[in-house]
């Protein structure tokens, strides 16, 4: 994909490919098939829950989830300082906020199985009703996608502490799945708790 | 990678195709012969079918072994052969008919390419352990309670769905931003508009396939209740699920093949093609409206009949786009110096053909014909149509319009002209009758059938055998002639789309230096504006 001889994208005329390098678009792109992936999972989530009326949450475990979702937009906030310390060259700060970005991820994760615990004492469970089956798996499959961003923070923050000029690029391009990942908990906290 | 890859003249060893390449023309050749290979085995399984019901009762093989073989005959047909083989001759053309030295991703495109083959056997390792029994739309609640094989269906099919999708970012990251200069969208080959249609396709619907594959692995294997009747799971979300992607999926499995025949049609007919935009534009159409129609397959389902019929409209409305395609063809044609050489024969066999599978879809599309013939021979018969007579006709057109390229040696013309006539008259006698059966009331998927229809079945056997037969003479050929073959030469058709512009088979990065493009691909009988590139660097 590299090669010194034939620059990719040399050839295309300016102005003509959107401005988009083909990585970022290839990420974009990535991202249009997440959207359709969790409208699937979503959608499957609703139609059980108006054939099966889901779990009333209990007021702790909304406010647990609350300040969950305030953990990841915070580590949103977080890789966009990274991609600004990136782009300006603060190799020190690039890797504090990149560990924070993860470190939150991780709080995330570790709120979101906690969650899972509290539920299952309740009694629900992933194969004990159409509601369990549909929520975990809605949850889980985001949760997966949160621990995915977890070791990609972590593999540009390797990168960036073994100090070879690290290309904002990189991160930009983390960012996006981080900041989409993010954003489609926003959908699912008011679809499944709030709605 | 190499470091100096245009300075490599040396002819590559055979061995690059039996390994990781990052090479989209290795890659290329990789899944169409890989995906060949399954043609033949969805092909078995295929005349075992039709042997069965060559007589009424179950003699050859029982019920269970029948839904077996008829599941995984659709199966391998769609998964495993004309949705990858599509995907490997995109692999191949799509960066030198836009001038480029390679796809963006190449290592992403070699992932592509192995999911295939690991997807493949997954598949085949299925058979093995309680083959998937349910047919290839895997309904609920059958695909959940049959044996083990259906974990590994399941498995392989979401390997290829996710092949697949890799494939659509990548073509269409290459396409937006590694197009040769002077290649602008509205200078693009019709195939690489028809790529971009069926990528947009693939990029949006193969993820809720996804969606719903997990669920049923998830209630097979960790037990799940998503399609327990019993503790309120509903069977028809999994029909939702799947014809989300799989109605679109039979454009991702036509979309190319049209590009194909407005690739051969003008070359044949030595006139440019008619209304370039048109056929563009009609394929994006046929994406977008191709994503609202998947209901249609589902009105005996018990949907709400007041939804019926915005589903029936959005259907028919497809045929919309698809007839302004099919009279641009017949427009290009008309008045052409014609050369019936095979591609071109296949080409108009498509035309014919599809356009049989394509008016009977419009049938089917209507509620009340469908509530008739729904899950009757008459399905089987149009859906034939569409893939076999549509999309393989249009494969077959585009393997031997640019073996010359890929071998740089030429087919033999008769046994190519035999493989056509075969190949047609087999279509036609084993897909005409099944209408017959249909309109008859002969259910489809069923082992065995009431003696009234044993006379349109015996048809239909003679016919596949008549396929069968009909794929030696091509096996022959391309084997033969690859090896003994006389030298095709750069451009033996007189194409003017790109990948016509270099060497057969093409250089390591397909051009010695980068073409510059000046005028359409399809310019034929203006001799002003030829060629269509020029070398870079040269005054326009």
């Amino acid at each position: 994909m590299t090669t010194t001889t034939i620059p990719h994208g040399e050839s295309f005329q300016a102005g003509e490919a959107l401005g988009l390098d083909h990585r970022k678009l290839g990420m974009w792109l990535f991202l249009a098939t997440e959207v359709m992936l969790f409208g699937g999972l979503l959608t499957a989530f609703l139609h059980t829950k108006l054939r099966q009326p889901g779990l009333e949450f209990t007021a702790e475990s909304l406010l647990l989830v609350g300040l969950n979702t305030f953990v990841l937009v915070t580590s949103s906030f977080m890789v966009a300082q990274a991609l600004d310390a990136a782009r300006r060259d603060l190799k020190g700060r690039l890797r504090l906020y990149l560990l924070t970005t993860g470190a939150l991820g991780v709080v995330f994760l570790a709120g979101q199985a906690y969650e899972f615990w509290l539920l299952a004492h309740e009694g629900l469970s992933l194969t004990g009703s159409l509601f369990g089956s549909a929520f975990f798996t809605l949850t889980g499959t985001h949760g997966l996608h949160v621990l995915i961003g977890v070791v990609w923070a972590l593999a540009i923050l390797l990168a960036a502490l073994r100090n070879r000029g690290l290309s904002s690029n990189r991160v930009e391009i983390f960012g996006l799945y981080w900041h989409f990942v993010d954003i489609v908990w926003l959908v699912l906290f008011t679809v499944i708790y709030l709605v | 990678m190499t470091a100096t890859p245009l300075e490599t003249h040396s002819t590559p060893s055979i061995r690059r195709y039996f390994g990781w390449s990052t090479d989209h023309k290795v890659i290329g050749i990789q899944y169409l012969v890989t995906t060949f290979a399954f043609f033949l085995l969805g092909g078995a399984m295929a005349i075992l079918v039709r042997t069965e019901l060559f007589a009424p009762g179950a003699d050859l093989v029982n019920g269970t072994e029948y839904n077996r073989l008829m599941t995984n005959h659709g199966s391998v047909m769609l998964f495993l052969w004309i949705i990858p083989v599509l995907a490997g001759l995109g692999n191949y053309l799509v960066p030198l008919m836009i001038g480029a030295r390679d796809m963006a991703f190449p290592r992403m495109n070699a992932l592509s390419y192995w999911l295939l083959f690991v997807a493949g056997i997954v598949m085949i390792a299925s058979f093995f352990v309680g083959a998937a029994e349910s047919g290839w739309t895997a309904y609920v609640p059958l695909s959940v309670e049959a044996p083990s094989g259906q974990t590994l269906w399941a498995i392989s099919v979401i390997l290829l769905g996710t092949s697949s999708m890799l494939g659509a970012i990548n073509f269409l990251t290459t396409i937006t931003t590694m197009r040769a200069e002077g290649m602008t969208f509205m200078r693009l080959p019709l195939f690489v508009w028809s790529m971009i249609a069926t990528s947009l396709l693939a990029l949006l619907a193969t993820p809720v396939l996804t969606v719903g594959l997990v669920l049923i692995a998830l209630d097979r294997v960790v037990g799940t209740v998503f399609f327990t009747v019993a503790q309120g799971g509903d069977p028809i979300l999994w029909q939702n699920l799947f014809w989300f992607y799989s109605h679109p999926a039979v454009y991702i499995m036509v979309l190319p093949a049209m590009g194909i025949v407005s690739e051969v049609l003008p070359v044949f007919s030595r006139k440019p093609i008619f209304g370039y935009a048109m056929i563009a534009f009609s394929s994006i159409a046929i994406s977008l409206l191709g994503i609202t129609v998947w209901a249609h397959h589902m009105f005996t389902s018990g949907m709400d009949p007041r939804l019926r019929v915005p589903f029936m409209i959005s259907s028919m409305i497809i045929a919309v786009p698809t007839g302004v395609k099919i009279f641009s063809w017949l427009a290009t044609v008309w008045e052409g110096k014609l050369r019936f050489n095979t591609p071109m024969l296949f080409a108009l066999g498509f035309i014919s053909m599809f356009l049989i599978g394509g008016i009977t879809g419009i049938f089917l599309a209507s509620i009340p014909v469908d509530l008739h013939v729904h899950d009757s021979y008459f399905t089987v018969a149009h859906l034939h149509f569409v893939l076999f007579g549509g999309s393989v006709f249009a494969v077959y057109a585009g393997l031997y319009y640019w073996y010359p390229k890929i071998t740089g040696r030429m087919y033999d013309e008769r046994l190519g002209k035999s493989h056509f006539w075969l190949n047609f008259a087999g279509t036609n006698l084993t897909y005409l009758p099944m209408f017959v059966a249909g309109l008859l009331g002969m259910p489809r998927r069923v082992a065995d059938y009431a003696p009234e229809f044993t006379l349109v079945n015996q048809l239909a056997t003679v016919g596949s055998l008549l396929l069968a037969v009909s794929t030696l003479p091509f096996l022959y050929n391309v084997v033969v002639s690859w090896v003994t073959g006389p030298k095709a030469g750069d451009n033996p058709w007189g194409a003017k789309t790109l990948e016509w512009q270099t060497s057969s088979p093409p250089p390591e990065h397909n051009f010695l230096e980068l073409p510059v493009v000046t005028g359409m691909p399809y310019d034929f009988g203006e001799p002003r504006r030829t060629p269509a590139a020029s070398p870079a660097g040269a005054a326009d």
